[in-house]
């Protein structure tokens, strides 16, 4: 079973979020990018599946600010291979990204055909989670999303979980190769002490591969980006309690629920 | 950089586990006389599979493996306890633990969900909290006289204060922050704090067995101290004060450290003509493990309390050297879930209630994590009317308030 795992770095939001000059773009030197959770989480189960039936993980990501520490990261969790692609400074849009990803994959040494290739089922900066079944479209294989877990039991087949609203789960069988979206992983994400990165980075190294020059054209360009903008205010009731009480009673009231 | 425990034992530069019993640490530890001293006073101890004795015991007869692979250790809240109280004088907490500890960590299946969160936090963002590092000042934020940040204003200053995480992001460690402000201020005290320069001094994870991320925040911290000119290092952390007393030391750091604690005690004479608003509060005071087991600061503390009018001190059944740990160090900080799921007593609340004994109103601290940590306890046990929690320096800023102030 040889796993691909497809990780991107998305804006941090512990830090504030700002509009770059342009209108329509985040301030990039105002972020500080963070590894996609779900992502992660894609990793996560890719290690549970090896630690379950052997083979190899190879973490891949198109080289971004901060990516090396995650990649080390992930060899330091137990991935075989860290590949970082470099494609350029321009952001590529999730289109874009997806065909590019498709042609750089045979390219990547040793590494095609891969059973499975796992990414997050969505970024926080791309909530429409299209880049999964972008990239199997590209690659010719099936897809399945929002996966909550991994079975590979019967060569040539995964059994995979998928969520549903209200609770449910469906199993399906899928045949391999795939692209699968995960939503999370079996476990949460494993803890790797500092200690064990440090070292990594000492005596492991990312592979670095060039994309081919992009060739596709995004089909969607954003017009603007804004804060989001206050709508309305909360009333706030203030003074005597009993005066309070009978606000709220006559609120209530007005509409319908007292 | 060498492991921090490597350079702790000083004796063999490359002490480890297997090597420790071959180095003259490790030859002491064969001098255990297996008293059970340590097992004893350790607060945890009876909820170990392995308390120090044994640990000690196991290590003598080769059972690494039964050793490291039990989680007895994550019990070890480094209180110093045992170590303080060994008829032998064995350095249990500084070096053995810890050196253990670590090896129990890096084997562990899986980290404590909640442990896990603020190591990694602590890693990112500089804070366990997850706080966003350029918030780290924010409490300084309007203050009057401003507070000055070194980044902003790096020309030499006498006393770098630093704050450190539950002191500068914890809205009560923040009321702590204006209350030092305040005094260091009224005392014409030159000082300047590094504010989103600052990281975590990364005590607590060192001895939560995650020494990599010591190492890391010790590398950043010392390369921040060298972008700086200061006589001196005051800190609101009494866990911070431990790591540049005993750890830094050992990398290289050589400028004086002091806690605000004994700090302002050693200013005593400037400071009481300050202190003219009577408080009447009947304060029992909390000894910190790491300010009073671990450097012997029981008196300071007290003085500042006695200092302040209308305070009348009291002492809780165990205190100074036998006071009851709050259960926050060493990663307890982060491990209430773990120690609840296994149906253990919070040590925050043990103690607690040893303080509403003593009929105190105001139970006193010195450590940032106390305050939340005794603070929920009071909250959950039901002493809201009886007991408040109050660091001593909140309680110095406020008796030099004007009495009239309410």
């Amino acid at each position: 079973m040889n796993i691909v795992v497809l990780m991107k770095m998305v804006p941090d939001i512990v830090e504030e979020l700002e509009i770059a000059p342009d209108g329509k773009s985040l301030d990039l030197e105002a972020i500080r990018p963070i590894v996609s959770e779900r992502d992660d989480h894609a990793l996560e189960q890719a290690l549970l599946l090896k630690e379950r039936s052997g083979g190899s993980v190879t973490a891949l990501a198109f080289e971004s600010r901060d990516v090396d520490e995650v990649l080390f990261t992930a060899l330091a969790k137990g991935v075989d291979r860290a590949v970082k692609v470099s494609a350029g400074e321009e952001p590529l849009s999730t289109a874009e990204a997806a065909a590019l990803m498709a042609r750089v994959l045979p390219g990547v040494p040793n590494l095609m055909p891969a059973d499975l290739i796992l990414t997050g089922c969505q970024g926080i900066d791309d909530l429409d989670g299209v880049i999964a079944p972008c990239l199997a479209e590209h690659l010719r294989t099936p897809y399945l999303g929002i996966i909550t877990g991994i079975e590979t039991k019967e060569a040539g087949h995964a059994t995979v979980y998928k969520e549903f609203a209200g609770g449910s789960r469906g199993q399906y069988v899928i045949c391999l190769p795939a692209v699968l979206g995960v939503q999370a992983a079996e476990k949460p994400p494993r803890y790797v002490p500092v200690a064990k990165v440090r070292a990594v980075m000492k005596s492991r190294t990312i592979e670095c591969v060039a994309a081919p020059a992009k060739e596709e054209a995004s089909q969607l360009a954003i017009g603007a980006m804004t804060k989001p903008q206050a709508a309305g205010r909360a009333e706030m009731l203030e003074g005597d309690p009993t005066a309070v009480a009978a606000k709220v009673v006559e609120i209530l009231s007005a509409r319908g629920l007292a | 950089m060498a492991s921090t425990m490597t350079a702790l034992a000083g004796d063999t530069p490359t002490l480890t586990l297997d090597n420790l019993l071959e180095s003259p640490r490790g030859r002491d530890l064969q001098t255990c006389i297996q008293c059970g001293i340590c097992a004893g006073t350790c607060p945890y101890g009876d909820a170990m599979d392995y308390p120090p004795r044994r640990i000690i015991g196991m290590l003598r007869a080769g059972m690494i493996e039964e050793v490291l692979t039990s989680d007895s250790l994550l019990h070890c809240v480094t209180c110093y306890a045992c170590m303080a109280k060994c008829p032998r004088g064995l350095r249990l907490t500084e070096v053995l633990l810890p050196l253990v500890k670590e090896q129990v960590f890096a084997r562990l299946p899986e980290v404590p969900a909640e442990l896990q969160k603020a190591l990694t936090n602590t890693l990112r963002y500089g804070n366990p909290m997850g706080e966003s590092a350029r918030k780290r000042a924010a409490w300084a934020a309007g203050a009057a006289p401003p507070v000055r940040v070194l980044s902003a204003d790096p020309r030499p200053v006498d006393v770098l204060w630093f704050v450190e995480c539950y002191t500068a992001y914890h809205p009560r460690g923040q009321d702590n922050c204006r209350a030092t402000a305040k005094v260091l201020q009224a005392l014409g005290v030159d000082f300047a704090i590094l504010g989103s320069e600052e990281k975590c001094a990364g005590e607590c994870a060192r001895l939560a067995g995650e020494t990599g991320l010591f190492d890391t925040l010790a590398e950043a911290n010392l390369k921040l101290f060298g972008k700086y000119t200061f006589s001196r290092i005051v800190t609101s952390g009494a866990h911070a004060f431990d790591a540049f007393t005993h750890q830094y030391r050992l990398l290289g750091f050589d400028v004086p450290v002091e806690h605000t604690t004994p700090f302002f005690a050693s200013r005593l004479d400037a400071l009481k003509p300050l202190l003219t608003r009577k408080l009447n509060h009947t304060v029992t005071y909390h000894d910190s493990c790491v300010l009073g087991r671990h450097n012997g600061m029981y008196e300071e503390p007290r003085n500042l309390l006695k200092a302040i009018p209308g305070v009348k001190l009291v002492e809780m059944t165990h205190n100074r050297i036998g006071a009851l740990c709050c259960g926050g160090g060493g990663g307890g900080m982060w491990l209430d879930t773990f120690y609840k799921a296994k149906g253990l007593e919070r040590l925050a609340d043990r103690r607690v209630r040893e303080a509403v004994a003593t009929g105190a109103d105001v139970l006193a601290v010195s450590c940032p994590y106390e305050v939340s940590r005794f603070e929920d306890s009071v909250k959950v046990l039901g002493y809201e009317k009886q007991l408040v929690v109050r660091d001593v320096v909140e309680l110095l800023a406020e008796a030099m308030e004007s009495p009239g102030t309410p």
